[in-house]
């Protein structure tokens, strides 16, 4: 019997490392090919000066940095990124916050109403984005229409979403937005229902109303888990491009430029690949910082 | 200090299903301590939330010191509640959590500390104020969820099984403890429990629910000497009273006036043969399990409980007898107490 046991332990420890192997590679070739040798090439890139349609390559240095560091249509970027992803996040966090308390205590159709937010996290964002695009469309646009009607806008000269700077880059975190609040509304809930349900009612027995109760028991008690869902949501929007480039490509005059989408417009349409990777490198040391700061995080509601 | 009352209360959580509570009236006195007493699904909880103000009453009616409260905020019922699982603010000290129904219901906040200190010097808690919850014991918290009850000095004290999660050991300093806390500022409590050994030693008075019907309402000697019904006599005393079922009556008698013939000294007695098939020895005491001999109860199981003192022999078959004077009868259809009649036993 135990010797029998023993053979079959022997085999299947004999099988386990290639059955290992087999199953870590898809993985490992996913990361190394698709994420490792894109951004080696890109850093790679950053120290030269390739360009699309030149054979010609060679090392520069840091003069690609230098140069961008100089260049207006960076900082401008650089502030827009840094404007996007703060208020869209605070907006963010603000809705997911009052969503996850509706959505926490059952109610008839609560089912489909917890669906239907979750609609614009799962639909493709390019589909999202160009509904979007229709609905601020300077002519077709429905929320002009809808103001027009309430006689809140002149319907003759109606507000132009993408086309004013100050309206576009409104118009592009309230996009960016309604992607994100299905996802950390998501994680809010979660951490809203981690509660006991004693706590909030101790402190209605304590005498706390609706807010003291929100700012002073719930709120801290959800802070570890808010704080991995605002890092992600961090990451994810100071990285997306998707929803700047469908809406305006940047404009107008690069009023909503953010970091991901000038490396693009440099890099990729504007053939200066080496300018358009040193716009990406850059953007590593404050990802990684953010990384770290998600993983403590993550780490320390585990430990919880 | 106050006074609490229902009429009729009632909570139907399902339409059509049978209520978690079912009209129920009770009274406190000034200053007693309650105990609501019952199995698991009793409605014994709901009860007291419904008092407290966390579930709202299908219908009937609750009062505090005389005022219909139906429609108040717990904040406004002046109530303190101290949860089964306690319900300390995990992220706050000991200090902040004492000191949050002090800021909640806008206590002047140069009073906090005085009252803080009060509250936890009384439960012997001072030396944890900069303490995590998570980092105390379970009859530590017990206090600390104490002294965040008393610090506001409720008119009303309700206590939702607190010292289910403690150890057997600890249980029993933290029940006397309450004692002696609640004669100490005497406020009105309502304590619930499904442990009949806390409710007998605890309560001034037992309500004994049941389905969510209140089965008997008394102080401990009445519930355990006059048991209203076959559940109140089952339920309490351990192990339980002794049902035999002859003509249209059930008549009981507790283990312990369960006695050996030649002990029992009343001239009034029923005389039974009793073989005893287990015995258990429990240091102080043994319980016997048998059944009768003969009679017209002949082969009827019985849980006797002696004193020490003699020995016992399975399978073999001795002389018992109880006191006519401590037998109970319940009308069998209805199972309620009736009147003390004769009975024909063999």
């Amino acid at each position: 019997m135990a010797v029998s046991q023993a053979r079959v332990r022997s085999v299947g420890a004999a099988k386990s490392p290639l059955l290992g192997f087999a199953m870590f590679t898809p993985a490992v070739l996913y990361i190394v090919l698709l994420i490792g040798a894109p951004f080696c090439l890109a850093v790679f890139y950053a120290f030269s000066d390739a360009r699309i349609g030149s054979k010609g390559l060679h090392y520069v240095g840091l003069e690609n940095f230098r140069s961008i560091l100089q260049s207006p249509s960076f900082h401008a970027a650089l502030k827009h990124s840094i404007v996007f992803t703060l208020v869209a996040q605070i907006i963010v966090m603000v809705c997911a916050n009052i969503l996850s308390i509706a959505l926490e205590k059952p109610f008839r159709g609560r089912g489909l109403v917890r669906f239907l937010i979750l609609l614009p996290w799962v639909a493709p964002v390019s589909l999202g984005a160009i509904g979007w695009k229709w609905i601020l469309d300077s002519i077709y646009s429905v929320i002009s229409w809808l103001l027009g009607w309430l006689h809140l806008v002149n319907p003759f000269d109606p507000p132009m979403w993408l086309g004013e700077p100050k309206l576009a880059m409104a118009s592009v975190i309230l996009v960016h937005c309604w992607r994100l609040v299905p996802f950390s509304t998501v994680i809010l809930l979660a951490g809203r229902t981690a509660i006991p349900k004693e706590i909030p009612e101790a402190a209605a027995i304590d005498g706390a109303g609706f807010w003291r109760t929100l700012f002073q028991i719930s709120l801290p008690m959800m802070l570890p888990i808010m704080s991995v869902a605002f890092l992600f949501g961090t990451i994810f929007t100071f990285t997306d491009m998707t929803v700047v480039y469908i809406l305006t490509a940047g404009g107008p005059y690069d009023s909503t430029q953010t970091l991901p989408s000038l490396a693009f417009t440099t890099g990729i349409t504007g053939s200066d690949l080496a300018a358009g990777a040193a716009i990406s490198v850059f953007l590593v040391p404050v990802l990684v910082v953010i990384a770290y700061l998600m993983l403590r995080m993550a780490n320390r509601t585990e430990l919880a | 200090m106050a006074v609490v009352a229902t009429r009729n209360l009632t909570k139907v959580f399902k339409q059509g299903a049978l209520g978690a509570v079912n009209e129920v009236n009770l009274e406190t006195r000034e200053g007693e301590f309650l105990v609501f007493l019952g199995p698991s699904g009793s409605g014994k909880t709901t009860l007291l939330r419904m008092i407290a103000g966390l579930e709202t009453p299908t219908s009937g009616e609750i009062l505090i010191g005389g005022k219909v409260v139906n429609d108040l905020t717990p904040r406004e019922r002046r109530i303190a509640m101290v949860f089964q699982s306690y319900a300390l603010y995990p992220h706050l000290t000991v200090y902040k959590n004492i000191a949050f129904p002090l800021k909640a219901q806008g206590v002047d906040r140069s009073l906090h500390q005085q009252k803080v200190e009060w509250a936890a010097s009384l439960l012997g808690i001072s030396g944890l104020l900069d303490r995590k919850p998570r980092e105390l014991s379970g009859g530590e918290r017990q206090r600390v969820a104490l002294a965040r009850a008393i610090v506001r000095e409720p008119a009303v004290f309700l206590l939702d099984e607190p010292l289910s999660n403690l150890d057997a050991k600890l249980r029993l300093s933290a029940r006397e403890e309450l004692e002696r806390f609640h004669r100490r500022i005497g406020t009105t409590t309502i304590y619930v429990t499904h442990d009949q050994v806390e409710a007998m030693a605890m309560g001034d008075r037992i309500l004994v629910l049941n389905h969510g019907v209140v089965r008997q309402f008394g102080t401990p000697r009445e519930v355990y000497d006059e048991p209203a019904d076959t559940f109140v006599a089952t339920f309490l005393g351990s192990p339980p009273m002794n049902l035999i079922e002859l003509d249209d009556v059930i008549a009981g008698f507790r283990p312990e006036h369960f006695r050996l013939a030649e002990e029992v000294k009343d001239a009034d007695r029923v005389a039974f043969k009793f073989r005893v098939e287990n015995a258990e020895y429990l240091g102080a005491e043994y319980i016997l399990s048998g059944c009768l001999v003969g009679g017209r109860a002949d082969g009827k199981k019985i849980i006797a409980r002696l004193l020490l003192g003699h020995t016992f022999e399975i399978g073999v078959t001795y002389d018992f007898a109880v006191p006519e004077r401590h037998l109970k009868f319940f009308d069998r259809s209805t199972e309620k107490k009736v009147q003390a009649r004769a009975l024909t036993w063999q």
